[in-house]
């Protein structure tokens, strides 16, 4: 045995602590079994005062909060790392493009999410019976529903039952009242028949438990909060299940994998990994792995995990791992509402950190010439002066007649004029996983680890340009409906309608796609690699299609399935 | 007390209490805590702690560098003076936005040259037409040289317009962010936020102003702020019984 050895043997070693590894991490350690978590980035505790942003002003950052190469939505917002890390490079083949936003660090990206937590409805898992395109999932609604549920209940998720067919009905907290520009939005897309609905976001707007506080409306979610009253897997699932101590849970932290060691019969016995202080690499041991290091890591650590009896790569006798990509569809678009003007700012609009209201998708696709849909997510308000607040104050002049460039007491008058009178939509929706969108291993290239990196392959098809195009008509009916003026360049066919480039939603599922046949899919229903029984995958890389919904809240009662698949096959000695 | 008074008592009484010891304390405007200390250069390390080993490493590095020099400071605390004046909250050096824009465009490369370029076009006008620098200006000839710059065509793509122009447009930007994120500006603009608080609803007066008002049965399905205390619970079919 070699020094850099752990003698341990673990029941489950989980790569990565974001959504799916944290819930893993609560369920194998409820039942008991002894577990390795093994995070990449360090320890983080939203409760701690010394990395905590929350209610911090910008002048407490030397840059008043502009973003970085490090924290691309602003020094306070918590997500370390971004699309571009120092020493991780990435590439994309010639002629296409992927932007990989990473998040080291434990709970990863749900530190900074936007807790929008949308159940997947019971059509999201069968839409090629619908209109003949992509796969239908091996499993249905009714198959997740129950975990939906309990997830609801143990995470605590603000909503309304309204009855729809496709956007299910759960275990909803009471929703804040909407905000002044969000009755404007309720109005205005109503007038255009865009129904509109009090958002479902993962932010305790009461009491679940006496462990987690409750909201108090200061809009800063994605600094994570430090009374744990939005979820963030590091304070609702890792810190509680260490705390808990029902079973023995070792975190070892700065921990990069590189690959899954295997046996001579091709049954995995553990990891590799990198300590990224001391630079040094390290074999933990364990009965069964579970890769939760989001789709695209587990995917690459699956690839580089060749052996004998895994030549190219675990898990990939289909051949499909990194396969079928896919990202979710936005546009955005921003609008001036002249009856927003000369608010009265005597009083504090911060609310959620988040949308209290929303659009989930009402499209007839009988009439339209794209695919699938996706929902609308609105901001605005009396927001906190951050980084560019102020920036081209006077420019909405044009719209009202007035002369732009104002300076001194009347660019001061400006800026009080048109605070709070913009608001803005973001479109975010589904796209058509394809088997030529993917991610694989640059045989040119290695990270400073020297794991060998991911180079992407990936374009949008005209379904989802086409459906960019839909976003934005619909931001500019709604707005004129407001009386408003929508701001920015033009989008037009030039700039794909403003369709934000692949990767830059952060909602990359896909790469380890479930199915029945092993042939056509890498996981199975229970999302155990069909080739290795002992290896699970838990994060986004399972899912086949994205709905148009934010993929967290699937990701989460998948894991909770998976979790309990794993915990029975491990008793009933399956694996 | 009205009802959002005593919300507010509520919150700052319950959760409030819990939060003392790890919040700043709940401050009740932009003016407490380290408001004095809008200076990039002088947040101290514990201040900083948020800040990761490499982000730190690179704040350091640019506080290292001087990039303009005292003379060029003087004139852009002159400028931002014209641009936005000091009134009953305090002035853009209250603001330390002399002291931003030198560690912004340090961080920001790109605007080295136009900013550097833009002061020395500023002086060499201040001196042509009144022989002095544009710092010792009277307040009406700095506006005299100030004022042809400020106003622009939108239909003129920003790149398309001269360099003095603008010069003139990034440095508005670049005070109106200082001054209006700084302890000074947030009471200039009145913003209540950024504290504990329990959010129920749009003032009735407000939504009078701007001619909405709340559905009645949209109200019936949001929380009732008075129960938020209270451990939820939920019969079978998901409808709230606590």
């Amino acid at each position: 045995m070699q020094s850099n050895t752990n003698a341990k043997v673990y029941d489950a070693i989980i790569v990565g602590s974001g959504a799916g590894g944290g819930m893993a991490t609560k369920i194998l350690s409820e039942a008991g079994l002894n577990i390795a978590v093994v995070e990449a980035g360090p320890y983080f505790d939203p409760a701690d005062p010394k990395t905590r942003t929350q209610l911090k002003w910008e002048f407490e950052s030397p840059r008043r909060g502009a973003s970085t190469r490090f924290r691309p939505f602003g020094d306070f917002d918590m997500a370390y790392g971004g699309w571009d890390i120092e020493g991780q490079p990435y590439t994309a083949a010639e002629g296409t493009e992927f932007y990989w936003f990473r998040s080291q660090m434990l709970g990863g990206r749900t530190n900074h999410w936007g807790r929008i937590s949308l159940r997947f409805g019971p059509r999201d898992f069968k839409k090629k019976d619908f209109d003949g395109l992509g796969d239908n999932w091996p499993i249905s609604y009714e198959d997740v529903k129950p975990f939906y549920d309990r997830i609801d209940k143990l995470l605590g998720v603000f909503g309304t039952n309204e009855g729809l067919p496709n956007d299910p009905d759960g275990y909803f907290l009471p929703p804040p009242k909407p905000r002044l520009h969000e009755l404007f939005y309720i109005k205005g897309a109503r007038a255009s028949n865009v129904p509109v609905y009090p958002s479902r976001l993962s932010i305790l707007t009461k009491k679940i438990n006496n462990d987690r506080g409750v909201c108090y409306y200061c809009a800063q979610c994605s600094r994570s909060c430090n009374v744990y009253a939005d979820f963030s897997a590091s304070s609702c699932l890792v810190i509680p299940a260490m705390k808990s101590g029902q079973g023995q849970i070792d975190l070892y932290n700065d921990a990069m994998v590189r690959e899954v060691t295997t046996d001579a019969q091709g049954k995995a016995t553990g990891v590799v990994y990198v300590d990224r202080n001391e630079r040094r690499e390290y074999k933990l041991q364990a009965k069964t792995v579970v890769l939760a290091a989001s789709a695209c890591s587990s995917a690459r650590i699956l690839l580089n995990s060749k052996s004998p009896v895994h030549p190219d790569g675990l898990g990939n006798s289909s051949g499909l791992v990194g396969k079928y990509l896919h990202d979710s569809t936005g546009a955005s678009r921003a609008a001036f509402i002249p009856a927003l003007m000369d608010r009265d700012v005597t009083y504090n609009e911060d609310g959620v950190g988040g949308m209290h209201v929303y659009s989930p998708w009402w499209g007839d696709h009988s009439k339209l010439n794209f695919p699938r849909g996706y929902h609308i997510e609105v901001w605005g308000g009396m927001q906190r002066p951050s980084y560019g607040f102020g920036w081209n104050a006077g420019d909405m002049n044009q719209y009202l007649g007035l002369t732009t460039g104002s300076y001194g007491e009347g660019l001061r008058k400006d800026v009080r004029k048109f605070y709070g009178a913009v608001m803005g939509f973001g479109g975010r929706g589904e796209g058509i996983p394809r088997e030529d969108n993917f991610c694989e291993i640059d045989p040119n290239k290695v990270d400073e680890y020297g794991i060998p990196v991911l180079r992407f392959n990936y374009k949008w098809s005209d379904y989802e340009i086409q459906q960019a195009r839909h976003m934005q008509q619909t931001f500019e009916e709604i707005t004129d409906n407001m009386g408003g003026h929508v701001l920015g360049e033009a989008k037009t066919a030039e700039n794909d309608y403003g369709l934000e480039k692949p990767g830059k939603i952060i909602h990359e599922v896909g790469t380890t796609r479930m199915g029945d046949d092993p042939k056509t899919s890498v996981t199975t229903p229970f999302q155990a690699l069909h080739d290795v029984p002992n290896v699970y995958v838990m994060d986004g890389g399972p899912i086949v299609q994205q709905g148009d919904k934010n993929c967290t809240w699937t990701i989460l009662a998948l894991s909770m399935r998976a979790s309990e698949h794993l915990i029975d096959s491990l008793k009933r000695r399956d694996i | 007390m009205n009802r959002r008074d005593s919300l507010k008592t509520l919150i700052i009484g319950t959760a409030g209490a819990g939060l003392a010891t790890t919040l700043p304390g709940c401050r009740t405007d932009g003016t407490d805590s380290n408001a004095g200390n809008a200076d990039p250069n002088k947040l101290s390390d514990a201040e900083l702690s948020y800040l990761t080993p490499k982000e730190l490493d690179k704040v350091q590095r640019l506080r290292d560098q001087t990039f303009f020099t005292e003379h060029e400071l003087a004139t852009i605390t002159a400028l931002a003076h014209v641009i936005l004046p000091a009134n009953e909250y305090g002035s853009v050096e209250d603001a330390k936005v002399p002291e931003f824009i030198e560690f912004r465009v340090k961080e920001e490369e790109a605007w080295q040259l136009p900013m550097r370029g833009g002061l020395a076009w500023l002086n060499r006008e201040a001196n042509t037409r009144f022989e002095k620098d544009f710092r010792d200006l009277t307040a009406s000839q700095q506006i005299e040289i100030v004022d042809p710059l400020a106003g622009y065509d939108h239909k003129i793509a920003e790149r398309d317009r001269t360099q003095p122009q603008q010069f003139f447009g990034l440095m508005r930007n670049l005070t109106a962010v200082g001054y209006y994120t700084s302890p000074v500006g947030i009471k200039d603009i009145g913003y209540q936020g950024n504290q504990p608080n329990v959010w129920d609803g749009v003032p009735d007066e407000v939504l009078a102003k701007h001619g909405v008002a709340y559905e009645p049965e949209w109200l019936a399905k949001c929380i009732d702020q008075d129960t938020r205390e209270t451990v939820a619970a939920w019969d079978e079919k998901g409808n709230l019984i606590a």
